[in-house]
């Protein structure tokens, strides 16, 4: 699905990503943790492609596709996915109407044939009950107004009717109350095939308690030093992360 | 996103732009008393009128242009201009589309303006001026039927001269501002609108004005009256072919909304803007007023794509107690283009209410002003004003200004005013982009949203047009 290799960036002439290495297989889950500072998001908007986010060494391919020389819409159309940590406004659009450009672009770039409005409102509005949003909401600008949960759940029912191939959701669960959590965590696990894969960038282990992830990466420093099961997420949460850069 | 993808986003090809292929009756340049006579003559004007038009173009001499605006272009050469021009054939006004020259009728087709009524968009009537002339007016009969009058405001002059001798001037004076003394002096067409007491229009109305003609101005004139108690929707749309030369619109339009009547007025303008330099385009120089007595409402939606300069106030004079006033307004400029538009609210009646919505959109190196004056006279016991004024900037070589004129001279008034300046964000872009969307598609959808109070405000059929409109004159502003 993706392979990472040797990934070198900077941001505004700072290097932040040193040398990363990453691979997914289909269906897999990959949680990735880290110190703050260390590149978790970074590696996120590297990869969706973020302008200003430049690329010095390494390569990144998906689903067998150099993605790092793609414009940033490319690589959605490709089957990429961010969930952003930070879901920006924008008034006036409806949810509703960004929603369809979306999938309507999206699958016009795949070669499929677009989906009519009145079956897409339908599938929108199952959506938004699956994650607990108010059909309203489908009326509203987008993310304008809403609150810090009600954004990450808009996030996600942007991921659920976008159906991509590589989700990658930045600190979704930062900021969530218990319950606003166990909707994202259904929500994902509903989504997860074995031609779908996640990378969750956290910064708790609470979230993995609900997505059970195949592997846990430590990022530190710009590069992965340490990779494990779950269990590494438990001992992380037990000892911190100073032991390992440390030991790194 | 980057600059050339914003630029590329906002830089289409100007779609109206091309000429139309006719023979046309066409004054040399130059204007004096002679071309007024001309004028009128070719008209067959009543001498009150001819005298009318003299007195103005006498006014007009002892004035100066004015300064004051915040656009920048050489002096008008006034001698260098054409006041009249005719398609051949057309000295007569047509008495049926058979005898219209095709080639004026494919023109109005490939602007997606049929004049045969059965192709015609349903509900909506169309009056359509080309340079100087009225070339045809569609549905006349049906709206008769409802004692509606629609139809060139030449024919008005002959068939119902009451009616446009009491109105005519009543709004906008000869001696207004210097561009309404000129067009007052040698205006040639437009479209008169009479709605009968207690008589909603059973139709849209509306004007297409197009200028062809190379070096010609086009001076037209509107009058719409709604006697007491009267409804009416009316929208103009206006477009011309591209040229390297500046060419000079300078309209006067006149409503009159009697006791209780209501009229509301939709412009789509998309002049030619000129080349990606600032070469050629329309001055849209122009003066809009209506006067609302007691209970009217005059409401006034604008939506400005085109021209080089643009520079107009379409404005209410609440004179009567309890009227309202409101005006809608989105300003787009792009490239070189400069607008310095906005609106004047003055409340003279008591508890009269003007609502004023304004959303300018800057881009390339373009320069946008909001001018807006809200004046509460002593009298206007209770009056109330609410303006948002919002502006938008795309990428860093545009400019943005607003200046708000606020008079108010009775303590019980209240006047309100909120203003903001924003732009198309990169993280918007960025998040429009992460989910599919390729960056003109995207700067199109935010600038509509920032749009949406105004759209929603023009007739159903045109606010599509509008959204479409706004995409293709964003062409290229992205970066």
């Amino acid at each position: 699905m993706l392979k990472i290799d040797n990934l070198h960036a900077r941001v505004d002439d700072k290097d932040i990503l040193k040398g990363l290495n990453l691979a997914i297989k289909p269906g897999e889950v990959h949680a990735i943790m880290g110190p703050n500072g260390s590149g978790k998001s970074t590696l996120g908007h590297v990869l969706a492609g973020r302008p200003g986010y430049q690329v010095t060494a390494g390569s990144a391919t998906l689903l067998g596709q150099d993605i790092l020389d793609m414009d940033t819409e490319e690589r959605a159309h490709l089957g990429l996915f961010l969930a952003y940590q930070y879901p920006v406004e924008i008034p006036g659009v409806s949810n509703m109407e960004f929603l369809k450009a979306s999938v309507d672009a999206v699958r016009e770039a795949r070669g499929q044939e677009a989906i009519d409005s009145v079956s897409f409102m339908k599938r929108a509005r199952e959506i938004s009950r699956e994650v607990d949003l108010d059909p309203a909401f489908l009326k509203r600008g987008v993310n304008e107004g809403f609150s810090g949960g009600e954004k990450k759940r808009n996030e996600l029912m942007q991921m659920m009717l976008l159906e991509p191939k590589l989700c990658i959701m930045d600190e979704t669960d930062s900021g969530l109350d218990i319950d606003a959590l166990q909707v994202v965590a259904k929500g994902v696990n509903a989504m997860r095939n074995e031609e779908r894969s996640f990378v969750l960038v956290t910064h708790y282990q609470r979230l993995l308690n609900y997505i059970e992830p195949d592997y846990v990466h430590v990022l530190a420093g710009g590069r992965i030093i340490k990779s494990g099961d779950k269990s590494l997420a438990l001992e992380l949460e037990a000892k911190g992360y100073a032991w390992l850069e440390d030991a790194a | 996103m980057s600059q050339q993808q914003i630029d590329r986003a906002i830089s289409k090809e100007y779609a109206a732009g091309f000429t139309t292929n006719i023979e046309s009756d066409t004054l040399p340049p130059g204007l004096n008393e002679d071309v007024i006579r001309f004028i009128s003559q070719r008209k067959d004007e009543p001498e009150w009128l001819l005298e009318w038009r003299l007195e103005a173009y006498r006014d007009w001499l002892k004035m100066t242009e004015p300064s004051w605006a915040h656009v920048n272009y050489p002096p008008v050469k006034f001698n260098e201009i054409s006041y009249f021009s005719s398609p051949k054939g057309l000295k007569d006004r047509p008495k049926s589309l058979d005898e219209v020259d095709p080639e004026l009728i494919d023109t109005y087709n490939k602007l997606g303006i049929p004049l045969h009524e059965q192709e015609a968009l349903a509900g909506v009537a169309v009056d359509a001026v080309f340079d100087s002339v009225s070339v045809t007016t569609t549905f006349r009969a049906k709206l008769a039927e409802a004692g509606v009058i629609f139809c060139s405001i030449s024919e008005a002059v002959k068939e119902y001269p009451e009616l446009v001798r009491k109105y005519l001037g009543s709004v906008v004076p000869r001696k207004d501002n210097y561009y309404a003394a000129l067009n007052s002096a040698v205006y040639s067409d437009g479209s008169f609108v009479y709605i009968p007491k207690g008589v909603r229009c059973p139709m849209e109305l509306s004007t297409y004005f197009r200028i062809n003609e190379q070096n010609t101005g086009q001076f037209e004139r509107t009058l719409i009256v709604a006697d007491e108690g009267s409804h009416v929707s009316y929208l103009e749309g206006c477009t011309a072919p591209m040229r390297d030369e500046n060419q000079l619109h300078a309209a006067v339009v006149e409503l009159v909304a009697l006791d209780g009547a209501e009229i509301k007025y939709s412009t789509v303008q998309n002049w030619y803007p000129g080349d990606a330099e600032g070469k050629g385009g329309i001055y849209n120089f122009v003066t809009k007023r209506g006067v609302a007595h007691r209970d009217a409402k005059i409401s006034w939606t604008q939506v400005e794509t085109g021209s080089a300069i643009t520079w107009k106030y379409p404005s209410c004079i609440l004179r009567g107690d309890n009227s309202v006033g409101e005006f809608y307004s989105v300003a787009l400029t792009n490239n070189a283009q400069q607008a310095d538009t906005g609106t004047k609210m003055i409340h003279l009646g008591k508890n009269t209410r003007s609502t004023i919505i304004s959303k300018g959109i800057s881009a390339g190196k373009s320069s946008n002003a909001y001018r807006g004056l809200v004046r509460m006279s002593p009298r206007a016991e209770g009056a109330r004003n609410y303006t948002q004024c919002d502006s938008l900037l795309i990428g860093d070589k545009c400019a943005a200004h607003t200046f708000p004129y606020i008079e108010s001279r009775n303590p019980s008034a209240v006047v309100e005013h909120e203003a903001t300046t924003s732009k198309v964000s990169d993280d918007q872009l960025y998040l429009c982009q992460q989910r599919g969307l390729d960056a003109e598609k995207a700067v199109s959808m935010i600038v509509n949203g920032f749009c949406k109070e105004v759209f929603r405000e023009l007739p159903m059929e045109f606010a599509m047009e509008a959204g479409k409109l706004l995409e293709v004159s964003l062409e290229g502003s992205v970066g």
